[in-house]
Formats: structure tokens, sequence, C-alpha cells
């Protein structure tokens, strides 16, 4: 038998306040700690919009599409640690969030979103802007709610933060018919709420940590494998990881969703793994003894061939959700716990043991040779922005500065991953699972509404960037002077990289005939735009980019045909990385059946 | 650094990825899995959802709430799938939030499995005396009769329904109505 949780009591409140539903829901938002918000009305939700109205205890960012909403929501969210809150209407306003629920699903970002929902009596008629929210979320949100019922309004909206925030976080959805709104019922407070058949496993089981224990002191050639839950867990997981990182002196690699948590800067730090990851990341993912897997779900952009995955390993994977463990790969000992509390079990563990640990030295300098192969290096040019180099230069002229880094979804973004380095958390917000084009801009928007004096920069594609760029009008409107360095090379390059890899160079579709002139749509929606395309202008313009006080369009023109490597094709095996150039031979049939 | 790509693809044998994870191999077993949920809106779409959402099946589903006080139900499921499949299923379900407990009661090799069904046979004359007989063996009760019909309740393992279906067929067997397994632990304890 398997059992979460033993039931509790709810905590009794006495004589509750009373009023309307739409106050409820701020008063819980207020309560739950909500400063900022993203949102756009409708019908369905003018109750609460109307209640939002002449309150500054909460602020309002008006998108330009509820999308924008939902994924300037994760980027606050992922900047911050906090629950991110959207707001939108019933109907289209609901299905636009679609996207961005499923994103903060695939990547576990906590987010509460609250939607309007036509009145009760005519829920199920097809009513104007009606649509079944709850029903087509059910399988894209973490868990979702209708309410029927005013009284159980505040209870369901404390329950949808603590389902969001606790266990491996993830969107939920309220979904609140406009006669709720309307009508009067008790508001309870957050304390006291609790589900009994949701309580996440956090601290880990004794014997777990000391099997893991005992493999770590015993290895090697031992490597962490660490990933976005390290972030997820908040700063103290990072720091964990850090102090056991000391402790035991292995080298850490990590996925896109975990850069930040270990500082890049590290001797022991050997960069991104997976199919755009480092030569010496996978060769060591390769050839390990000993894998510890922390708050990762081994991904198949991570793992590549699956049978040939790190064959020789011992293998820990410490995960909040027990349905991540053995799901893809075996492994030897699995910890089910929050990955600051694991990694504090291990450290205490490890230090009581008192044992002689094996010598590091050639394992290495097996690494050493590894990195010596210079895995990123890329041919430059005087005539033409080779797009590393733009990365490189734009973190050599930011790193400096309290900076977060966005992404959209493409070659940019990958080259992002690689060139641009963190040393802290919650400072990179990409979209990883669901590799959402148009994440990019809102996303930056929500970090920036969090953080007003920092640097936010998107680095977007030209592609990516227009399926979301009217966003810079909110932007713009909130005061929030976001920066977008756009990557423009006139393709869809990953598309592009795809067909040139795979379907010999027939380039169906992923060139655009007709791009904006960006200098342009920034100042018609109010922004600033800025042109390079001469590889010694670059440095002049990025720094008149991070000047300007308003938001900029930054149409940065690169090398149009540049591929990127290295990369593990679909199929194959982490000690199979493309390095240097592509000759369209190295995907075999059914390679090229992969995605 | 341009250095000739490695060889790619294997040796012939085709590359694999976790597209491509296959557990044909392994031997696939019948589970019957009781789901403690909370009996809030929508908690039986979300439990049917995660099997079809993830491919998984379903051979018999039965639900109904089994404590008013604490609005639980108990949805009875039957699905079958290799091993990895059947510990991804329990650890799946126990994600969904309103979802209590999962207890595996075919794994503990302790539990008891029964179905009821409803089975309509009209006919005149030796049929007719045929199927009251064999109703008596299988223990069946008469439920509605007419002069040429009977309505049969039969309880039990769902192989001994299937094969009193199977006898009533040639007897005139009208129409079936079963209620999936239901299953619970022997002994004292609970789950």
């Amino acid at each position: 038998m398997t059992t979460k949780s033993k039931a509790k009591p709810a905590a009794e409140t006495a004589a509750p306040r009373m009023m309307t539903g739409a106050q409820i829901v701020v008063e819980a938002l207020r309560e739950q700690g909500v400063s900022v918000m993203f949102g756009y009305p409708g019908g369905a939700v003018l109750p609460i919009y109307d209640a939002l109205y002449g309150q500054d205890a909460i602020r309002h960012i008006l998108v330009r599409h509820e999308q924008g909403a939902g994924h300037a929501a994760e980027g606050y969210a992922r900047s911050t640690g906090k629950c991110g809150v959207a707001l939108v209407t019933s109907g289209p306003g609901a299905t636009n969030m679609v996207t961005p629920i499923t994103d903060a699903l695939m990547d576990s970002i906590p987010m509460v979103v609250i939607t309007g929902q036509v009145p009760t009596h005519l829920i199920g008629t097809d009513a104007f802007q009606e649509c079944d929210t709850t029903g087509i979320t059910r399988s894209c949100a973490k868990h979702n709610y209708l309410v029927t019922d005013v009284t159980q309004l505040a209870r369901i909206m404390h329950e949808a933060f603590y389902v969001a925030t606790s266990g491996r976080p993830g969107p939920v959805v309220v979904d609140i018919p406009k006669d709720i709104q309307f009508a009067t019922g008790p508001y309870v407070g957050k304390e006291g709420i609790t589900k009994p058949t949701y309580m996440p496993q956090r601290i880990p089981k004794t014997d777990a940590i000391k099997a893991a224990a005992d493999l770590m002191t015993k290895a090697w050639r031992p490597i962490f494998y660490t990933g976005g839950g390290v972030i997820n867990s908040g700063p103290r997981a990072s720091e964990k990881l850090r102090e056991l990182q000391e402790l035991t002196g292995f080298p850490v690699t990590s996925t896109l969703m975990g850069l930040g948590a270990f500082p890049a800067s590290h001797p022991d730090w050997l960069g991104m793994l997976g199919m755009h990851g480092s030569y010496e990341a996978n060769n060591a993912m390769h050839d390990c003894d000993l894998m510890i897997c922390v708050g990762a779900r081994f991904d198949d952009r991570v793992t590549g061939r699956i049978d040939a995955f790190s064959p020789k390993s011992k293998k820990i994977h410490i995960d909040i959700d027990a349905s991540s463990i053995n799901k893809i790969v075996r492994v030897d000992v699995p910890v089910v716990a929050d990955c600051a509390e694991a990694l504090d079990a291990l450290i205490t563990e490890i230090k009581a043991l008192k044992r002689k640990m094996p010598d590091l030295t050639p394992w290495r300098d097996q690494i050493d040779t590894w990195r010596a192969r210079r895995c990123f290096t890329y041919t430059n040019s005087a005539e033409m922005i080779k797009p590393q180099y733009a990365v490189e230069r734009l973190y050599a002229l930011t790193k400096d500065r309290k900076t977060y880094i966005t992404t959209e979804v493409g070659q940019h973004q990958m080259w992002a991953a690689q060139f641009y380095h963190f040393e802290e958390p919650n400072r990179w917000m990409t979209s990883g699972g669901l590799g959402t084009m148009g994440y990019g801009l809102p996303a930056a928007v929500g970090v920036q509404a969090a953080h007003p004096d920092a640097l936010v920069i998107d680095i977007a594609g030209e592609a990516s960037i227009q399926m979301m760029m009217q966003e810079l009008s909110t932007a713009v409107q909130h005061k929030l002077p976001v920066k977008v360095f756009i990557l423009n090379n006139e393709w869809m390059g990953m598309v592009r990289q795809w067909q040139e890899l795979l379907h010999g160079e027939r380039y169906s579709h992923s060139y655009s005939e007709s791009l904006p002139d960006f200098v342009m749509l920034a100042k018609a929606l109010g922004g600033h735009g800025i042109r390079c395309n001469k590889p010694e202008e670059l440095d002049a313009k990025i720094l008149e980019m991070i000047d300007h006080p308003g938001p900029v369009l930054f149409d940065c023109r690169v090398e149009r045909a540049e591929n990127c490597l290295p990369m593990i094709p679909s199929g194959s095996a982490h000690n199979q990385m493309i390095l240097g150039e592509i000759t369209g031979n190295e995907v075999g049939e059914a390679g090229r059946k992969l995605v | 650094m341009t250095d000739a790509p490695k060889p790619l693809g294997g040796n012939g044998s085709g590359p694999k990825s976790a597209y491509f994870l296959s557990h044909a191999d392994q031997e696939i077993e019948r589970r019957t899995l009781a789901v403690l949920v909370d009996n809030e809106p929508g908690v039986l779409a979300r439990v049917v959802g995660l099997f079809s959402g993830r491919g998984y099946n379903i051979d018999s589903l039965t639900v109904a709430e089994v404590d008013a006080s604490q609005h639980r139900s108990r949805i009875t499921i039957v699905t079958q799938g290799t091993a990895h499949i059947l510990e991804q299923i329990e650890a799946q379900l126990l994600r969904i939030v309103p979802v209590a407990e999962v207890i595996d009661i075919t794994n503990s090799k302790t539990g008891i499995e029964r179905e009821l069904a409803l089975v309509k046979v009209a006919g005149t004359g030796e049929k007719r005396v045929e199927a009251l007989r064999i109703a008596e063996i299988f223990r069946a009760h008469v439920i509605d009769t007419t002069n040429e019909s009977f309505i049969f309740e039969v309880t039990g393992a769902s192989e001994k329904l299937t094969q009193f279906v199977d006898l009533m067929r040639p007897l005139g067997l009208v129409e079936v109505s079963r209620t999936g397994v239901l299953s619970i632990k022997r002994g004292k304890e609970k789950g």
C-alpha cells in the first residue's frame, strides 16, 4: 500500500468576514503575498477587475495577449522563487493561457492562473466566451478547480497556492464563474488550509541517504548531474549543492533548466550537458562510475541514445516527484525528497562517515583532456558577426551587472546557454521542456516587474520574437526597460540546421521572406531600436542598449548559415558528438525519424 | 577543431533513443489497483485521463463513494502492463492531487476480487429449464421473471461470470450488464 498522508482535521476559524467572491480573490492574493500579477480583462472577470480597482497592494501588469500574461508570470516566478499569478477571462482568455500553463507544467514553474467563467447556470450551454476550462487544462495543469460555491472560494484560492508552490511546483488553474464572483461568502485565511491527499515527501529516507553516501565515498569517476529542481527548491539547495561539491570535489554538469545553481566560474564546472552541451560534460556522463542526479529528469535532450546512456555507472536520483524516478532510466538509489533536504542530509552523512575517499586525480586528468578539445570553439569573422561572438560580447559587457537572461527557443537559446555563464540561481529563464517560441519577451517583462533595477535581456531569434513581439508595448506602458537582443539570421535557424543535417539541405519553409524592420518596429511600439551588422561596432551598440533607460529591440544581424555545435544527433550516444562541421551524413535512416 | 565525427548510428541495429523505448520483451502482468480519492468534481476524469493521456490500459473500472463523512471514493481499476509501466502507473496516480492512496490488491496475493453481472435470458421449453438449472449451479439468483425470460444476478470472479455468460449464450442470452471488478484485501488489516 502506498499512502500519501494521514487525514488531518482542518482548523476552524471563528466569525469569518463576509465579502463578495471577487473581493475574496483579491484578499486571498494579498494574503498570499502577491505584489505583482499579470492579466487581461474581459466579460467574465470584470467583478475581479473591479475589486482590483483603486487598491495598491497588488500591481497589475496589463499585457497585450493572454499568453504573454502566462509567460510573464512564469518569468516572475522563476526569477523570484515566488508563485506567479495570471488573471484572464473565460473562453479565448483561458484557451490563450493553455501554452504557458503547459510550459509551466513541463518546467515545474509555480503559477496560479485565475480564469473567469460564464455564470454557473450557463455552464454547458455554449454561452458566449464559454469553454470547458477545467476540461481543457486537466492534462496541462498540475491541478485545477471549478468553483461552484462561494463558501469554498477562499479555501480553494489558498489551496491553489499551496499545491502550486509545494512538492514539484507547477501551474494551478482556478476557474471562477461570474455569479460566484458577485456572490457573498466568508473569507477564511490561509492558516489551517491542508490537503490531506496531497503531502509531498520533503525529507529523505535515512536508508536511501546512507546508500547514496556509501556510493559517493567510494566513487572513482563521479559526476553531479543537476537540474531545474535545484533552482525550484530555493536558494538553499544551490548553497547545499556548492557545499556538497566542496566536500567531495566531484565535477558538476547541469541541464538547461539548472544553469546557475552551480557557478560557471568554478574549476569543477563542466558546462551544460545534452544535445548541445559540452564535450567534457557528455563524455564525463558517459564514462562516469557514479552519477548523482539532483532534480533532473533524464529528458531525451539530455540522455541521447538511451541504451547507450552512461552504461557503466551506478546512479543516484534525488527528486521530489517519485514518478520521475525510474521513468526513463533505471537508477540504483532513488531518493524521494526536496533537493535541499537531501543534499543537506548527504553532507551530514558523508562527514559522519569520515571515510578516506578515492583520489580523483586520474578522473580530473581525463576530464581535462576532454576539456582540451575546446568544443565551443568557432571560426570568428571580421566581416560578419558570428552569433557566438555576439553572445560572448553580451556576456562580457553585462556579467558585472545584476543581469537576468531570458530566451526564446532555437539556436540562439542554445548559444545563450553555451556562451552566457551564470554564477547564481534564478538568473536564467528559458522554456526547456515545452520549447515555446515567444516565451522570452513576456518572461523578461515578468522578470523586470519583479526586479525593477536589474538589467533584463531577452536573447532572441528573429523568428521567435515575432510570436510575442506585441508585449514590447506592455513593457513600454509599465516602464519595464527590457532589452531584446535578437540574433537575426533571417532563418528559423534550428529548423534550418535540422534540414541541413537530416533532410539533404531541402530548406522547406524555414526562411522568412519578409521580416519587419525591427528598428522601426521598436519605434512604432514606443521603444528604442538599434541595428548592428559590423563586428567592430558591436560593443559600442551593446553599451548603447544597456545605457538606454527604456525598452530596446536590438537587431543584431549575424552570419546566416551558422550551425549550433557541438551536437549529439537524435539517436546517438553521449560520446558520439558532432564537433566540427556538419557533413550531412551523420544521421542514419532510423535517426531521421526522431525529433 | 575540425575532428572527423565518430561513426554514428551504431552497428546496423539502428539508433535508439527514448522515443524507441520498448518493453515489448518484458512480461505483461495484470494488476488490480484500488485508488482512494477525494470525491471532488472531476476526480474520475483525472484518473481516467491519466490512463488515456499516457497510453495505459484499463480493462475494468468501478467507482463509488465509500466514506461519505470523509468524501472518500474508491476506484478499482484492472490494468495491465510491464513491471516498469505498472510502477509508473502507481507513481503517476499518486501525483494526482486528490488521490490519497493506491493499493495494489493483486501484488499482495491476498486480495479478493469479485464482480457482479445481470444476465437476461429469453426462451421457452427445454432451454428455459436448462438455463435455470445452470443458474442454480452458479448460485445465480433470479431477480426478475416473465413467462419467456429470466434476469439472473450472479457474483464471483470475473472468469466465473464469463463462463456463465458463455453457457447462457445458446440458451437465449439477450444482454449482459457487468459491474467490473471490485477488490479488497483479506484479513483484518486495511489496504
